[in-house]
């Protein structure tokens, strides 16, 4: 069994860590690393709007989705 | 559509570009190229113009034919490309002090001829570049390093003036409804005729940093507090629209374009033609 879910392609070299994604992400999965580059935190709760993508000034931040293994699958966990 | 493939459209050795941290010039910039992508057009068929000023750097990171020419004058040089490559879709970027104060005469007759180019200016009411000077759209009582005091100078309504003025598409977006300005763009891009989009966006190096919104998102909140739609505007009282900007689009006519006119009527007619 599989869940939608989303992954977040960041590009580091590319993130001046101005902190727009990280404020306006309504689930809070954002957030800003010691090297001051934004890290995706919490992917789970993604819900995948896309509003840190289409703000970022810098093109630096990209939201895929994506297929993940089910948690709430017995098999899958067991074997996980 | 969001950016799966707008790197595709620029030039990624040039990255990062030279826009501080949290410019509104890049959120612009990448609804530009989405625009674009969404409508498939071909980039060799492109000529991308700006003038100078931060908005200005906006062609050195795009993969187009492009044009970095001179502060207030990239309308006359894209009246050229357009006049002598009639089938190139000339995009011309902006900033407010470059189209409306130096550029603001050649702004009112390229909306006059309705020429088939897209005007998009990167309203972020200052001069970013140069200082943070205050410009035709910094809005009342702001702080520019040349109104310490607090600006007292009426604004520019670019609405208003590019539909006085002639332009046969005419619409407001801004950089906080992103997916919004995406359709406008598009529209307007894809429109025969001069077509000018307002977009209203942030400076928080000059603009933000005076006035209490150092931050990058306190200048979008700003930007996103400033904006209504023309439709919930319509509703508004008079009290209610001071100091609030509609967004969407205003005009959006067939008229004669410039290039068609002119070869019927000049070209056509010098050269013994028909
Ligand atoms: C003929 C001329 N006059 C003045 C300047 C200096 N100058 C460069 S950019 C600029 C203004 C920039 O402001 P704006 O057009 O609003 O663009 P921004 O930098 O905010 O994007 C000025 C006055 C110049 N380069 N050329
Ligand atoms: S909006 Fe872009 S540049 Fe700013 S912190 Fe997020 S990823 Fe980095
Ligand atoms: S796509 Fe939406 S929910 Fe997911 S990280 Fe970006 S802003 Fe947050
Ligand atoms: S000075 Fe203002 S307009 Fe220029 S890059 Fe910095 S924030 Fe952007």
């Amino acid at each position: 069994m599989t869940k939608k879910g989303f992954v977040h392609k960041i590009h580091k070299n590319l993130c001046k860590g101005c902190g727009i994604c990280v404020h306006y992400c309504p689930k809070n999965v954002l957030e800003m690393n010691h090297d001051n580059k934004v890290v995706a935190k919490r992917p789970a709760d993604c819900i995948g709007c896309h509003l840190c993508e289409l703000r970022c000034p810098d093109f630096a931040i990209q939201v895929e989705a994506c297929d993940f293994p089910d948690a709430n699958n017995k098999k899958v966990t067991k074997k996980g | 559509m969001y950016n799966e493939n707008i790197f595709d459209y620029m030039r990624t050795e040039k990255l990062p570009h030279i826009w501080c941290p949290g410019c509104g010039h890049g959120i612009i910039t990448a609804s530009i190229v989405r625009a674009i992508s969404n409508l498939k057009l071909d980039k060799n068929n492109i000529a991308f113009v700006s003038g100078i000023g931060c908005s200005g750097r906006t062609p050195g990171y795009l993969d187009f034919n492009t044009l970095h020419t001179t502060h207030g004058r990239s309308l006359t040089f894209s009246t050229g490309i357009k006049m002598a490559k009639p089938k190139l879709k000339v995009i011309n970027v902006l900033g407010d002090g470059d189209a409306l104060a130096i550029g603001g005469n050649h702004f009112i007759h390229a909306c006059r001829r309705n020429i088939d180019i897209t005007a998009i200016i990167y309203n972020n009411s200052i001069y970013g570049m140069t200082g943070g000077q205050f410009s035709p759209t910094t809005p009342d009582g702001f702080i520019a390093s040349t109104t310490p005091y607090g600006n007292c100078d009426p604004s520019f309504d670019v609405v208003k003036l590019a539909s006085a003025a002639g332009a046969s598409f005419v619409a407001r977006g801004d950089a906080f409804h992103v997916l919004q300005l995406d359709k406008i763009l598009q529209k307007a891009i894809d429109h025969k005729g001069f077509s000018v989009v307002d977009v209203l966006t942030t400076c928080p190096t000059q603009l933000g940093r005076r006035n209490k919104m150092k931050k990058p998102w306190e200048n979008l909140d700003y930007i996103a507090n400033q904006t209504v739609s023309i439709k919930k505007y319509e509703t508004m009282s008079e009290n209610e629209k001071q100091g609030k900007f509609p967004i969407g689009i205003f005009i959006e006519e067939k008229r004669d374009e410039y290039v068609e006119t002119y070869t019927k009527r000049v070209i056509n007619k010098a050269k013994g033609r028909k």
